[in-house]
């Protein structure tokens, strides 16, 4: 809304946007104090003190983490799922989702319907736990990647927007001699480049994120993902949750607090790093998923 | 005579016939490729999304993981009479609908609340900020959020506990007292998703003519009048359909969610239906019960959104499916 005619602020506008500015600070009071903690000294650390700014830097809840074994594992098998998990989804959806806009195809329809029956009915969970479980992947990290390689929302996201693609760059293509294939590889995926954009993040967030499944398939700790670990350490922790962390026996000299409030922040690193590419491409898979083709 | 029809309608379906599979032959092969790109994906949801579906007859059967489900045993509809003979049963319902009737009283208005905020804000950087930390949440595991309000209201480490107590207060259980366990469950959603939940209405109000605005100011409507005359009419159709399609979800909790917030004290108020088929299903290995009770969840969440699917095509905007 632009009022070029009203540039003066009026009460309304002082109490709305005195309003907002709280519920920002709501939004971000969690955060300062996670990460004030978790950056303080550990000497001068008082438990349930409120921080804002720590009173006294310090890099050892960090340096602790990252020097256990458990940690390290944790994160490591976390990108492992990540990286590879978001290749395969991007593969697999985009090629899917592809043949489904080709009309003429015959057992097209079979395939979407079957694709949307399971948008609003899945086995649940027991179902596809003894699935997992016959096909010998628990407590391997695959599990994580196999069954989730795609879904059906992203699909018929991503197939209304190659469908708003123009028809007749693919048949400057064909007539160019390139093969379906070749249409789809050099025209189709290069022009796709904002929505693969938007779905590697959306992919690789969902893939950083999952929980429930790591921990049902998972139960070996050297497999654990980050958020396990961070459960475990901060939800599940009694006096002895981050001793099972490392094998260095001086957290007894750290607080607690500050290394689990630590390994909160590392979990969601790579989340804020990204997030303003996130902020971005998200809002417009949001709108392009709202409109349905 | 009649046979040599008889004959010849024979031949003339056999042409017919022919022509039709051959030309299906065509187009296959016309589209091996879109076959080729469509293969790992065909394969995708036949293995992990139809062949569970044939799990579901465990529901019927004594299953033991031994013989598998070929060698189990039919029961019938035991476990399912069983079900709504347990009184586990009407207390997973109850949780259900209320943590879901929280929900839509009192997080569903907030982003529509929020997206008029933002859009009365006029000085774009002041409004593009806010909305860049309102989104923030969004993004976040649900163990990330619960372990961040474990470290705010907490009885042993909450900082929330802490003030209340340095003011002179009793310290208070939020997370083991059930009375406020529904409402914990709608503060969390509310702080993750209510600032993304803004989107789509910020888009809609986007999409309002700004003469509108400028005839309404001539005609002398102050702020209010112009947000209860134009803006909100303008985003009806999305409020509605938002509303109904969230009435379609009533069968549906965010189990992560709950799973993460439930302990030992709240468990008759938090015990819904998924994480009482993890439990009993996957931790305790009654698997029949497991998977009864999530097909229940499943049909009745199928007809839920079905329904809702079909109201809001019947009013005239086109549905999700």
């Amino acid at each position: 809304m632009s009022f070029v005619a009203q540039k003066k602020l009026t009460v309304f506008d002082w109490v709305n946007y005195t309003l907002l500015a709280l519920i920002s600070l709501l939004c971000v009071f969690p955060f300062i104090y996670v990460f004030a903690v978790s950056f303080t000294d550990p000497k001068v650390y008082v438990p349930l003190q409120f921080y804002v700014i720590p009173e006294k830097w310090s890099l050892a809840a960090y340096q602790y983490i990252l020097s256990t074994n458990t940690f390290m594992n944790a994160l490591g098998n976390t990108v492992f799922v990540t990286l590879v998990g978001t290749v395969f989804n991007l593969i697999v959806s985009f090629s899917l989702a592809y043949a489904l806009t080709k009309k003429g195809m015959p057992g097209r329809n079979l395939i979407l319907n079957f694709v949307i029956f399971t948008l609003v009915f899945n086995a649940g969970l027991v179902p596809n736990y003894l699935l997992v479980k016959e096909l010998g992947l628990l407590n391997s990290l695959w599990s994580l990647i196999w069954p989730s390689l795609t879904n059906a929302w992203s699909l018929i996201v991503i197939k209304s927007f190659l469908e708003s693609l123009p028809s007749e760059l693919e048949d400057s293509g064909r007539i160019d001699g390139c093969s379906d294939l070749g249409v789809f590889l050099r025209i189709i995926v290069p022009l796709s480049m904002p929505a693969v954009a938007a779905f590697t993040l959306f992919f690789a967030v969902s893939h950083w994120n999952t929980y429930f499944n790591a921990l049902i398939y998972l139960s070996d700790s050297k497999k654990w993902t980050l958020q396990v670990l961070v459960k475990s350490l901060v939800i599940d922790s009694d006096s002895n949750g981050v001793g099972q962390a490392g094998s260095v026996s001086d957290d007894r000299v750290l607080p607690q607090e500050t290394i689990r409030m630590a390994a909160i922040v590392l979990s969601m690193v790579p989340i804020l790093v990204v997030y303003p590419f996130l902020q971005k491409y998200f809002a417009k898979g949001v709108m392009l998923g709202s409109i349905k083709g | 005579m009649k046979s040599a029809t008889q004959f010849n309608g024979a031949t003339g379906a056999a042409v017919r016939r022919r022509g039709y599979w051959s030309r299906l032959g065509g187009r296959m092969a016309q589209h091996k490729y879109m076959y080729l790109l469509a293969f790992p994906g065909i394969v995708y949801f036949l293995v992990f999304k139809f062949v569970p579906l044939w799990g579901l007859l465990i529901a019927f059967m004594e299953y033991s993981p031994y013989t598998g489900i070929l060698g189990s045993k039919w029961v019938g509809v035991k476990f399912f009479a069983e079900m709504f003979r347990d009184e586990r049963f009407y207390l997973m319902l109850r949780n259900t609908f209320a943590i879901n009737l929280f929900g839509i009283v009192f997080m569903f208005p907030v982003p529509i609340i929020l997206a008029l905020m933002l859009n009365e804000v006029r000085h774009e950087v002041f409004k593009r900020l806010n909305q860049s930390i309102v989104y923030m949440p969004h993004f976040l595991s649900w163990v990330v959020v619960a372990s961040m309000t474990f470290f705010l209201l907490s009885t042993d480490v909450g900082i929330v506990n802490k003030l209340i107590a340095s003011a002179g207060g009793e310290p208070v259980s939020f997370l083991t007292n059930p009375n406020y366990f529904w409402a914990l469950l709608t503060l969390q959603n509310m702080w993750k998703e209510a600032g993304w939940g803004t989107i789509i209405f910020l888009a809609a109000m986007a999409g309002v003519d700004p003469q509108r605005y400028e005839a309404a100011v001539v005609d002398g409507a102050n702020r209010w009048r112009q947000i209860w005359h134009i803006t909100l009419p303008a985003i009806r159709p999305t409020i509605i359909i938002l509303l109904i399609l969230r009435l379609g979800h009533m069968a549906d909790v965010g189990f992560e969610q709950v799973l993460l917030m439930l302990n030992p004290l709240v468990i008759s108020v938090g015990e819904v239906f998924d994480t009482f088929a993890y439990t009993q299903g996957i931790l305790r290995g009654q698997i029949s019960i497991g998977v009864t009770v999530g097909m229940f969840k499943g049909l009745v969440g199928l007809v839920l959104v079905l329904a809702s699917n079909y109201i809001v095509k019947k009013m005239g905007h086109e549905g999700i499916y």
